[in-house]
């Protein structure tokens, strides 16, 4: 990808396997890719097809285990958590669950301090009490909630509170980990507002872990499809939405549930069985076990991933699969 | 201050938790300010007195040495008290350091659970014994062992609530900020394995009053001069049959402070869960 003119992240040959042995689970399995200076890049992919990996692995909360991973032109893939922590304050993540990820036992006031602390901004009392303030309020959150504890507050508004204590340190990257999935669909739709004023307001670039392809669409630039810790498909939203080129992008798609009974379609390539074990991935193309689309070729070699228009690039042998329009689009 | 009367208050709206915490004081009132205030030798023997039944004279009988049942309660209460929260407390510590290093810490698990579950191999009892055999029957000793007794009851719990807590999202969450190792440990680990502490906590005191008990009852406790709980039961119990208030009193007093300390225990524990806190 040499479209893009300033990559603020660039992966290349990103792996993750986690035990050893001859079948260790193949989380990651190269990767390659990059995000751009205030990009939004959505990352889709059934459970287990290793998007969390991917996300924690870029604020090194995870260690890779090969591959590199340059923030800012400088590689983070392999360096100490010791020279880590000046980077902490430049890159995020907003987690999954906000029911675990606020500490029981600490005030609201006491989560943001700290994070406030560890990069030592904010100093003094007044100067923390009205970034704290100010933080909330950013969030939608009224400051007196400062002196609360988590368990005082709903699904919606802990969420809020970990999107202020990622903000709070003024990063310029965050991974969002799947933060909408722990909450109700009406607010889901808040949070993914306050996400999308925050992006603006602050031009943050961000790598959006999700697999609710309607947000997904909403909210991201590009989006990256994941199948068992290999990419399948890369392409900016508009496109894979509308003309998705790899059969498992088509099959995801086809299985988002589409609100308009008019727009359905009789026929959808619905896919059959599970995601294979990544200890014991398939030969060739990972999809092809359950692709409608395999050839005997399929189980040869690795397809590569190839750029099939600007910016578009899928990993599929087969170049004859056409952009059937599977999903409806009121857009 | 405010806020200190606040919390006794919220402490206190149990009314067991109450009860049980002005039991323990009173229990500890007495123990410490009443040999200050008085002349009574606990250990003065008037053989005429032997094994005579409570009465207006000695409210509690006498032991086989005419020796006043009541008196030797009150004093031993100093000592049998102090051997329970001493080791107690540094059984807590040397326990949840060690838990604490062995559950974080991957490379120092084997390592230090390996020790423990050698040392949790012997019976207690006789590791007491070992232990007091080998330092020297004192009253510190005695402490010391029944410490490196319990430690690894409080390090297998420690270490299973920190392999728990370790994994948490908020973890996590500190570890991206940068937040420091010690930190973390401190901050967010340590205080939410308050609970399983706690309830160690008060479940040793309780137990080490008894096996100091059992430890003096072999001829390896404190030394006999020094009435303790554990010592009257263990010296008088062979004259049970024919007085039974030389033991029933002691263990009274054991039951009755034990029961208290897990009481408060529990309220203080509660107290330091902000989930069954109500809203300030």
């Amino acid at each position: 990808m040499n479209d893009n003119a300033n990559p603020l992240i660039e992966v290349r040959g990103l792996r993750k396997y986690f035990g050893s042995g001859p079948h260790p689970v193949r989380a990651v399995d190269g990767v390659n890719f990059s995000i751009r200076e205030g990009e939004t890049l959505g990352l889709v992919g059934e459970s287990g097809s290793g998007k969390s990996t991917i996300g924690r692995m870029l604020i090194r909360l995870l260690d890779p285990t090969d591959g590199e991973i340059r923030f800012e032109g400088r590689d983070i893939a392999g360096i100490s958590q010791h020279q880590m922590r000046p980077l902490r304050s430049r890159m995020q993540i907003i987690f999954q669950d906000p029911y675990a990820s606020l500490n029981p036992r600490m005030r609201i006031r006491q989560i943001l301090g700290e994070a406030l602390d560890t990069h030592g901004l904010a100093k003094g009392k007044e100067a923390r009490q009205a970034r704290i303030a100010e933080l909330l309020d950013l969030v939608g959150l009224r400051p007196e909630y400062a002196d609360r504890y988590p368990h005082e507050f709903s699904g919606g508004q802990r969420q809020r509170i970990g999107v202020a204590r990622a903000l709070a340190v003024e990063p310029g990257f965050i991974v969002a980990d799947e933060p909408l999935s722990a909450l109700d669909v009406s607010i889901q739709a808040q949070v993914v507002n306050l996400l999308c004023d925050l992006k603006e307001r602050f031009g943050l670039t961000m790598l959006f872990i999700s697999h609710d392809l309607d947000v997904v669409e909403f909210l991201c630039d590009r989006v990256i499809v994941l199948y068992l810790g290999k990419i399948m498909e890369i392409a900016p939203t508009e496109t894979l939405y509308h003309r998705p080129r790899h059969p498992y992008t088509q099959a995801l798609l086809a299985a988002s549930p589409v609100p308009d009974p008019a727009q359905r379609h009789e026929e959808r390539p619905l896919l059959v069985g599970d995601i294979p074990s990544p200890a014991n991935p398939p030969s060739g193309c990972v999809f092809r076990t359950r692709c409608p689309y395999a050839l005997p070729a399929c189980a040869e070699s690795v397809p590569p991933l190839t750029e099939i228009a600007p910016g578009h690039w899928k990993a599929c042998l087969r170049d004859d699969i056409t952009a059937a329009v599977i999903r409806g689009h009121t857009s | 201050m405010d806020q200190f009367i606040y919390v006794l208050k919220r402490l206190f709206s149990r009314r067991v938790v109450l009860l049980a915490a002005l039991m323990l004081l009173a229990v500890t009132a007495l123990a410490i300010f009443f040999p200050m205030f008085s002349s009574v030798d606990p250990n003065a023997i008037a053989v005429m007195d032997r094994l005579k039944a409570p009465s207006a004279a000695h409210w509690a009988g006498t032991d086989e040495l005419g020796r006043d049942l009541a008196m030797r309660i009150v004093y031993g209460g100093r000592y049998s008290i102090m051997i329970g929260i001493a080791t107690a407390f540094f059984s807590v510590i040397a326990g949840t350091a060690l838990g604490l290093l062995a559950g974080f810490f991957r490379k120092l698990d084997a390592p230090i659970m390996r020790v423990i579950d050698a040392m949790m191999s012997f019976p207690d009892i006789l590791l007491g014994i070992s232990l007091v055999s080998i330092l020297g029957a004192s009253l510190w000793n005695v402490v010391l062992a029944l410490a490196i007794v319990y430690t690894p009851r409080v390090a297998r719990v420690v270490r299973a609530s920190t392999l728990v807590i370790r994994e948490l999202l908020f973890v996590d969450a500190a570890r991206a900020l940068g937040v420091s190792t010690p930190r973390i440990l401190y901050a967010h680990i340590l205080p939410n394995l308050m609970s399983p502490v706690l309830v160690q906590l008060t479940f040793i005191f309780a137990y080490a009053i008894l096996a100091e008990a059992g430890l003096s009852f072999l001829g390896v406790g404190v030394p006999p001069e020094i009435p303790t709980w554990g010592t009257m039961i263990a010296s008088s119990l062979q004259y049970a049959d024919r007085a039974f208030w030389t033991i029933v009193f002691p263990g009274i007093a054991i039951i009755l402070t034990a029961l208290s300390l897990q009481i408060v225990g529990d309220g203080v524990r509660d107290l330091l869960d902000p989930k069954l806190r109500k809203s300030a």
